[in-house]
């Protein structure tokens, strides 16, 4: 902007950087932690606990969480049951969020109201009772079971987040589309989801990333070990004996490397999307 | 191509009547423009007749055939948006070819047509772009080439022009006017440029508050408005309006509040003191020795003629002078009219009385 | 311009009664997998809260459990905390958001990847959030308490979770990590969608970049503020994994939330009844804000 003297600019830019710095680092430190416990090797752990790099570094930790323990199986648990969850979600949210988006009709806003008050649902206040219900139908310590909860608890905030992609998409186009020949359904098909395949796409993204953190839901129904999700073989690590820092730590770097990837390239979409539909709710 | 019949087509939207009692015949091949202040209905009108809105009462038929609830992809209809709604993701020939394609047309006889109208409009160079790498004006085209590759027996425009410059708008009216003389489909064109009515319809239906003001040839309208909004709507610069008292004693005539006497045609339906608003084109008033007494306020030269704004009487009275005369600011000056170009509307209904 | 369809046309001879029905068919995906899965096991939930369960058996005791409640210490406890677990987190987590928001918002070098790594705290899983915090605040192992005492935070380095007057600061801290990018993704796309010529013209009328600030970008993102902070403030005010893991509620209840409290009463003192009725409580009162908050933004909605 004109009218800063050189000084204010160097000032400015001294500060934006310095804090951009700052919540970089601040993001980073955590992760950067776990990373470091990872390669240390056992008996340094607490002799070094404090230092930056450990002097010696060892992938030890990871060549046994690979071989030695139940881990992978956990890790595709995981992935299993946060995919799927994640594209059931994205696919029942966007026709719900399509409705939202271009309908107007009565009771629209107590949908919406409902939606949102499902949210404010206690988790631990549904697990008795869910798991009373799961347990007469079989779907306990199952992932089948798991993929049902975490779709119903993700649904609302997923139709939230593609409501407003929707809204980012001229409603001109589907009626010229439907003017040219097409149904509603094949206008949706054709022309206006191929447009919000970023939004589906940051949507997928954070989907995933909620049903692969969940631990309290997998906790309570699951037991057998073949069955687990990382997050609750995580755990386990601790309860057994001696808790294998560098080993929960491995095993954890792993586990965050598919998320991290995922959303760090679709967080961009996030912002994009939901600019587009101006963050109306 | 078809006619289109409207029979007392309402619509109403919650507590609001945006279409009341339309009821309007269109030729086949006639190109009709339905214009209008923003809020009038005409949108709605046209997308009521497209089946993007349903009709709350009344009868739609395109051709011989009753549309009220028919979809829009079997009314065989093309539309032309405002914002020409191009699909984003296809290039222009795609765009053109969609409709074709969802009738699974073969992919010569698509190709075929797509080349025969953009050669027509000029877009053969275009066909692998994407729309936003296209121009204003460019994608307008590829709009309208969209509506004609599908032949359908309507074209309907919503604005098309409204987000062009004005040299582009200037030339596209010629275009669309030109199409149209070559085409010969029926068109019905929404506008508020009541400029683009008057260049491109045979008819025009003019609308206020959900209802037809008048309807007919543009010339029709200009020169025998039905009423007092119709007269003050078309024709640029606008009418001028006067109110006054009828006096039948000299002579028809109408008296205004400062003592003058304008004459009025004779035989017309009045009773004498009857308050009445009188209408008087621009380029019909002239100055004269005898006549309104104003004075001039702003000289606007327009090269082949000339504005002038006066007040008259506390109000603001626009003359169009043919020639350029030695006038300035602050001058009196007496403006006189010819009897036959008065228009006399009633006061209270706004209607024409003659 | 396009109005809002008011109902949607494809009517093709089905009449009326198809076309009303049509948004409800997009819908009932959802509603159903809500309706059975939510919705239906917080009535049975409710139910619960009605009795009183003991080893095998369960009775139904009225509104026994609810009297229980108001003379439990532990519970009132647990309030407080949940107060200021939810409050302090909120605080820091919305203002650091929102600076992050409005720093991505400027062009500078390295922005995208920038972008990208901020936001990764709300890809881990939380609660390794909080082992990796509870690390971190463990003076053996982890660089903060030193640092804490360096600067004059604390007497001596020792991990802050075991101490009763500051352990609620561990999660909250680590809940302030996990949330900022909530805050900066959503405010950021929010403040994308103003109008540059806003700030042009306040900036040609003389305002500072402060009263742009309050006259310009507070109001436009007034509404996404609300949205936003309510349902935050409800995500958090649920969590038990994170405290779960780094506190397990203690030392002696000073991080004792009612989330945490609900699940140690179900599954620790197997009183399911009780439980329920806690659940109940937190659920009514995260009801009534949030529809507090929904007013508060079509207020502000009718406004702008």
């Amino acid at each position: 902007m004109v009218g800063r003297t050189p000084l204010q600019r160097l000032l400015g830019n001294i500060g934006l950087y310095g804090a951009v710095f700052l919540y970089v680092a601040f993001a980073l430190l955590p992760i950067y932690w776990t990373v470091k416990i990872s390669v240390t090797p056992e008996n340094l752990l607490y002799s070094e606990g404090i230092r930056l790099w450990p002097s010696r570094v060892t992938f030890a930790n990871y060549a046994s969480v690979l071989k030695a323990t139940d881990f992978p199986r956990f890790f595709l648990n995981s992935l299993i049951v946060s995919l799927s969850t994640a594209l059931i979600v994205t696919v029942v949210a966007s026709l719900a969020g399509y409705a939202l988006s271009r309908f107007r009709f009565r009771g629209k806003a107590w949908v919406s109201l409902v939606l949102l008050l499902t949210q404010t649902f206690p988790l631990v206040m549904v697990i008795p009772p869910i798991f009373r219900i799961m347990s007469q139908l079989g779907l306990t310590d199952n992932l089948y079971g798991l993929i049902v909860i975490y779709t119903a608890f993700n649904i609302a905030f997923a139709t939230f987040l593609m409501q407003s992609f929707f809204d980012g998409v001229p409603k001109d186009l589907e009626e010229a589309a439907m003017i040219d020949g097409c149904t509603r359904v094949m206008a949706l098909r054709r022309i206006i989801l191929p447009l919000t395949l970023p939004g589906m796409g940051a949507t997928v993204a954070f989907v995933f990333t909620a049903a692969w953190s969940e631990l309290l839901f997998a906790l309570m129904l699951i037991n057998s070990d073949d069955q687990k999700t990382f997050s609750v073989g995580l755990l386990t690590f601790i309860g057994k004996f001696a808790v294998d820092w560098g080993q929960m730590m491995a095993a954890s770097v792993m586990a965050l490397i598919p998320v991290c990837i995922f959303f760090m390239f679709l967080q961009r979409y996030l912002v994009t999307g939901l600019t587009a539909g101006a963050v109306k709710g | 191509m078809a006619s289109v019949t409207l029979r007392n087509v309402s619509k109403v939207f919650g507590p609001v009547n945006v279409l009341s009692g339309i009821d309007l015949t269109i030729e086949d091949g006639e190109f009709v423009v339905l214009v209008g202040p923003s809020g009038c209905g005409k949108s709605t009108l046209l997308r009521t007749i497209a089946g993007l809105e349903e009709a709350t009462g009344g009868e739609i038929r395109i051709g011989d055939r009753k549309v009220n609830d028919v979809a829009p992809r079997d009314r065989d209809i093309a539309m032309v948006f405002q914002s020409y709604a191009l699909y984003p993701h296809m290039d222009v020939a795609n765009n053109m070819g969609f409709s074709l394609a969802l009738r699974k047309e073969k992919p010569e006889t698509i190709g075929k047509r797509i080349n025969e109208v953009s050669g027509k409009l000029g877009l053969g160079a275009l066909l692998a772009r994407l729309p936003k790498q296209l121009s204003g004006g460019q994608r307008q085209r590829v709009a309208m080439g969209r509506a004609i590759v599908r032949d359908p027996k309507v074209f309907l425009f919503d604005e098309p022009l409204s987000n062009l410059d004005a040299k582009l708008r200037a030339q596209m009216r010629t275009e669309i006017k030109a199409l149209h003389q070559s085409l010969k489909t029926t068109s019905i064109y929404v506008t508020h440029d009541q400029i683009e009515a008057m260049t491109m319809a045979n008819r025009i239906v003019v609308m206020h508050d959900g209802l037809v003001q008048q309807v007919g040839p543009p010339l029709e309208l200009y020169d025998y408005p039905a009423n007092i909004f119709v007269a003050g709507f078309i024709g640029s610069p606008t009418m001028n309006f006067i109110e006054g008292m009828v006096t039948l004693k000299d002579g028809a005539g109408v008296r205004l509040a400062d003592g003058t006497i304008i004459g009025i045609t004779a035989g017309l339906h009045v009773t004498e003191g009857q308050v009445v608003t009188i209408g008087m084109r621009p380029e019909h008033l002239h100055l004269a020795d005898a006549g309104i007494a104003g004075e001039v306020m702003v000289v606007e030269p327009l090269g082949m003629n000339t504005q002038i704004t006066l007040t008259v009487m506390g109000d603001r009275l626009t003359l169009m002078a043919m020639d350029r005369p030695k006038i300035a600011p602050c001058d009196p000056v007496k403006l006189a009219i010819e009897s036959s170009n008065v228009h006399v509307f009633n006061k209270l209904t706004g209607q024409r009385i003659g | 311009m396009t109005l809002v369809a008011e109902i949607p046309h494809d009517v093709a001879r089905r009449g009326r009664f198809a076309v009303v029905l049509e948004p409800w068919t997009y819908l009932s995906p959802a509603l159903v997998i809500i309706a059975t899965v939510l919705v239906v096991p917080l009535v049975i939930g409710i139910s619960y809260s009605l009795r009183k369960f003991s080893a095998f058996r369960s009775e139904y005791v009225g509104l026994g459990q609810y009297r229980t409640m108001l003379g439990d210490e532990v519970l009132h406890g647990a309030l407080f905390n949940t107060l200021w677990w939810t409050a302090g987190s909120l605080f820091f987590q919305f203002f650091l958001g929102l600076g992050l928001a409005l720093l991505l918002n400027r062009p500078f070098h390295g922005r995208k990847l920038v972008q990208g790594l901020v936001f990764l705290p709300w890809a881990v899983p939380t609660f390794l959030t909080g082992l990796t915090w509870t690390w971190l605040f463990n003076p053996v192992i982890g660089p903060l308490p030193h640092v804490f005492y360096a600067i004059g935070l604390q007497a001596e380095p020792v991990t802050i979770l075991a101490d009763p007057a500051t352990a609620m600061w561990g999660p909250i801290i680590a809940n302030v990590w996990f949330g900022i990018p909530f805050f900066a993704i959503t405010l950021l796309a929010a403040r994308k969608s103003i109008p540059a010529e806003l700030y042009e013209a306040a900036a040609i009328d003389g305002a500072s970049a402060w009263q742009q600030f309050t006259k310009v970008t507070l109001p436009f993102l007034a509404p996404t503020i609300a949205i936003t902070v309510m349902l935050r403030t409800v995500w958090i005010a649920t969590f038990a994994d994170l405290i779960f893991v780094m506190t397990a509620g203690g030392p002696a209840g000073s991080t004792n939330t009612i989330a945490t409290y609900i699940y140690v009463s179900a599954f620790r003192a197997l009183d399911k009844g009780y439980a329920s009725a806690v659940a109940v409580l937190l659920l009514v009162l995260l009801i009534i804000y949030a529809l507090i908050v929904i007013q508060i933004r079509r207020t502000l909605m009718k406004d702008s």
